[in-house]
């Protein structure tokens, strides 16, 4: 069986290279043969001979895999709903949900996944009709597939001819395929942003939106059984907005400064040569991965805090608001530094000439004309900074904690909105209660904020721009 | 190098002595002799890479900004010598401002564009004095009437000819002795060429300037003095009517007639 399906796959991408080696054949022969015959004008060839060779083999593989593809998207379905109503006529069950159990069982017997012991007599009867199911399904796929390709083959060979504009072919075909990779792209946002509103329709069906959104108690627990003590949740959202808010703003108060300064000193002092060495490095901090930050911020920031803020006299939690903040604001310095870099070095040279030429120090120029022309771009990097800062979990999971705590205090533990969708969907899960469904109510108004600060960042770029042609 | 019997009526302005200019160890200035006298225009022309614009460059120390150049030789203005490591290069600048090829206003309103230069060297008292300035600056300019009622609108949303009369303003506006310009009409259209050139006619009275320029009708319609320069070389200098109509050297000759450049 698989020995089938591997010679297959191979068979699929053979095809299309010997319908490339084919068209090309042909056009050459038609070329030679045309010459022989029009003894008074000779044709003169359309398009090159390896436009021919890859418009056959692009008409012999792509239909072929639009088949394969559309199989594997709905194959699944059509088989499961055959073995519903073979096992509903085996065991006369006619529960959809008891038949659903049933099919995944038989899916289970039939990786191997589960033992035949635990398995009804009805569904283990049912065993060899699906294993039939599957090897008829496979058979149908491949003959379908290579039928597709061979007339692909056939109907493109056809075609060639001295004056086929294979050339123009091949670039609409390119062209679709291209509109089709970026249609992927959004068609997945579209579908990400639909699954979250829907299922925060379902959350909000169950909790009052004002009550989400307004509540300043958030304590997530739904009773397991009827009557549980302490088992009606509290949904109010705004502890962990507040926590948000206070995180992100102690971390840009560190970022934007240090990676400010650190992209006009790159950019206006730095020589070529150091700049070429410390930009990367500055870049190497945006890949450390930030489960590394965080237990950086757990093990080493934090504690360090405690003792220190001991010494002075405060009160700090062993886990912080600040600490993560800080942790936070250091991840986010060569998103600033970098960005702002960039945007500082496109400022035009003629305008450092300017204010030079009128006797400006270095200094002057750099505050009074070079930063305020790049401001627009800078504020765009600090606003997709806070956006990813908005987004940031492991280190807050590790510094911050996990305690939904509404203060203004930045020494005392806070909780995130990434945190709390982490943990409202850690362990096991009822799908369908409050619980869960308010991951998706938090990772809209998540979506939402991020959203709107990407498009607040590219209208400054577009409004303020300096046009310098 | 020859000079004409008048010339030597007034002293020179700008004088320079064997100034020698090296990029990387490339010498692009095989020591420059040149007299600039005051309250003339002096033209530069010469072929493209001929070390008119980098001479000009010298003499308010812009090459200083660029890595690897190196500059020798000795250049007065009056009895400063502008090479003297003692010498503060803000209060040069104060003293020779440039206008450049490109119009580069800053992106600021056209009020504070002109304002920046006397702000930065503490020109003013107050925002009277500023405002003083800045009209007198405009005016001289010939800019005030089309720009009075719009001082703070953004000075890019002006035309390529207004914005380079406004940095002829934000130039003159920290009241320079010299005024330097490279090339300062290129980008522009022949209409706002026109009215650049005869603000330069008009600020010849005050100031001394000397022009880089390509257009050898440009030199001829606004200068006085015209040097030419050829592969880091000055290969003649002496009165325009002079230069233009018999010049004495062969080089010269080939360059304006347009035989070579």
């Amino acid at each position: 069986m698989e020995l089938i399906g591997l010679m297959f796959l191979a068979l699929i991408f053979l095809m299309p290279l010997g319908a490339n080696i084919y068209g090309r054949t042909r056009i050459r022969k038609l070329m030679i043969t045309s010459a022989q015959t029009q003894s008074e004008e000779s044709v003169k060839q359309h398009s090159l001979t390896a436009f021919h060779g890859l418009f056959m083999s692009m008409c012999v593989l792509l239909p072929a895999l639009v088949i394969i593809l559309c199989w594997l998207a709905f194959a699944p379905m059509v088989i499961s709903s055959l073995l519903v109503s073979e096992i509903s006529r085996l065991t006369g069950e006619t529960d959809p949900r008891l038949l659903s159990i049933f099919v995944s069982k038989l899916e289970a017997l039939y990786e191997g996944v589960l033992k035949a012991e635990f398995v009804e007599p009805e569904v283990r009867q049912a065993l060899g009709y699906y294993s039939a199911l599957i090897a008829r399904a496979n058979i149908f796929l491949y003959v379908v597939a290579i039928f597709t390709a061979i007339a692909g083959f056939v109907i493109s060979a056809r075609q060639i001819s001295p004056r086929f504009a294979a050339r123009d072919k091949v670039e609409v075909i390119i062209k679709r395929l291209m509109q089709l990779a970026s249609g992927v792209a959004i068609l997945t946002t579209i579908g990400i942003i639909l699954s979250l509103a829907f299922e925060a329709s379902r959350f909000f069906d169950v909790v009052p939106i004002s009550e989400f959104l307004f509540g300043t108690h958030w304590s997530p627990q739904i009773a397991i059984r009827e009557g549980q003590a302490g088992g009606s949740g509290a949904f109010g959202a705004i502890p962990l907005f507040a926590g948000t808010l206070m995180i992100t703003f102690i971390a840009m108060l560190l970022a934007v400064p240090i990676g400010l300064m650190s992209a006009v000193y790159l950019s206006e002092y730095a020589s070529k040569r150091l700049r070429n060495i410390a930009k990367p490095a500055i870049e190497l901090l945006a890949g450390i991965p930030t489960v590394v930050y965080g237990f950086f911020a757990a093990l080493f920031v934090a504690p360090f805090l405690r003792n220190n803020g001991s010494v002075i006299g405060l009160e700090l939690s062993s886990e912080s608001a600040l600490a993560a903040g800080l942790v936070m604001g250091i991840m986010i310095i060569p998103f600033i530094s970098s960005l702002s870099d960039d945007v500082i070095n496109s400022v035009p040279q003629n305008l450092r000439d300017g204010a030079s030429a009128l006797g400006a120090t270095q200094a002057e120029t750099i505050t009074q004309v070079i930063l305020p022309a790049a401001l627009p771009g800078i504020v765009s990097a600090i606003l997709l900074a806070i956006s990813r800062a908005i987004g940031e979990t492991m280190i807050v999971v590790m510094a911050a904690g996990v305690a939904a705590n509404l203060t203004a205090n930045p020494f005392e533990s806070v909780t995130t909105v990434t945190v709390q969708i982490v943990m409202l969907l850690v362990g096991d899960q009822e799908f369908d209660s409050a619980k869960t469904l308010a991951a998706f109510a938090l990772g809209l108004v998540l979506f939402f904020v991020t959203l709107m600060l990407n498009v607040l960042a590219l209208y400054i770029v577009r409004k303020y721009k300096e046009q310098y042609d | 190098m020859k000079r004409d019997g008048d010339m030597t009526l007034s002293t020179p302005k700008i004088k320079s002595s064997g100034i020698i200019v090296e990029y990387d160890g490339k010498r692009a200035l095989h020591g420059i002799d040149l007299d600039i006298y005051p309250n003339e225009v002096t033209a530069l022309i010469g072929p493209s890479g001929c070390g008119k614009s980098t001479f000009l460059r010298c003499i308010n120390r812009m090459n200083d900004v660029i890595d690897n150049c190196k500059v020798s030789g000795r250049l007065m203005i009056d009895d400063t010598d502008v090479y003297d490591p003692e010498i503060d290069v803000v209060e040069l600048r104060a003293r020779v401002g440039m206008v450049f090829q490109k119009p580069n206003p800053f992106p600021k309103s056209i009020y504070d564009n002109v304002a920046y230069g006397p702000r930065i060297h503490g020109l003013t008292e107050n925002k009277d004095d500023m405002d003083r300035i800045v009209k007198k600056s405009l005016k001289r300019a010939g800019l005030w009437d089309e720009v009075r009622e719009r001082l703070d609108d953004k000075a890019l949303g002006l035309s390529g000819g207004q914005q380079q009369r406004l940095c002829i303003a934000r130039a003159i506006a920290v009241n320079p002795e010299i005024l330097l310009m490279d090339e300062p009409c290129s980008a522009l259209d022949p209409i706002a060429t026109s009215i650049i050139e005869e603000l330069i006619n008009e600020l010849r009275e005050r100031f001394t300037i000397v022009i880089v320029t390509h257009s050898m009708q440009q030199a001829a319609r606004v200068s006085q003095k015209t040097g030419y320069f050829h592969l880091g070389n000055i290969i003649e200098y002496g009165e325009t009517n002079d230069i233009f109509t018999r010049p004495k050297n062969e080089q010269t000759e080939a360059y304006i007639s347009g035989r070579i450049g």
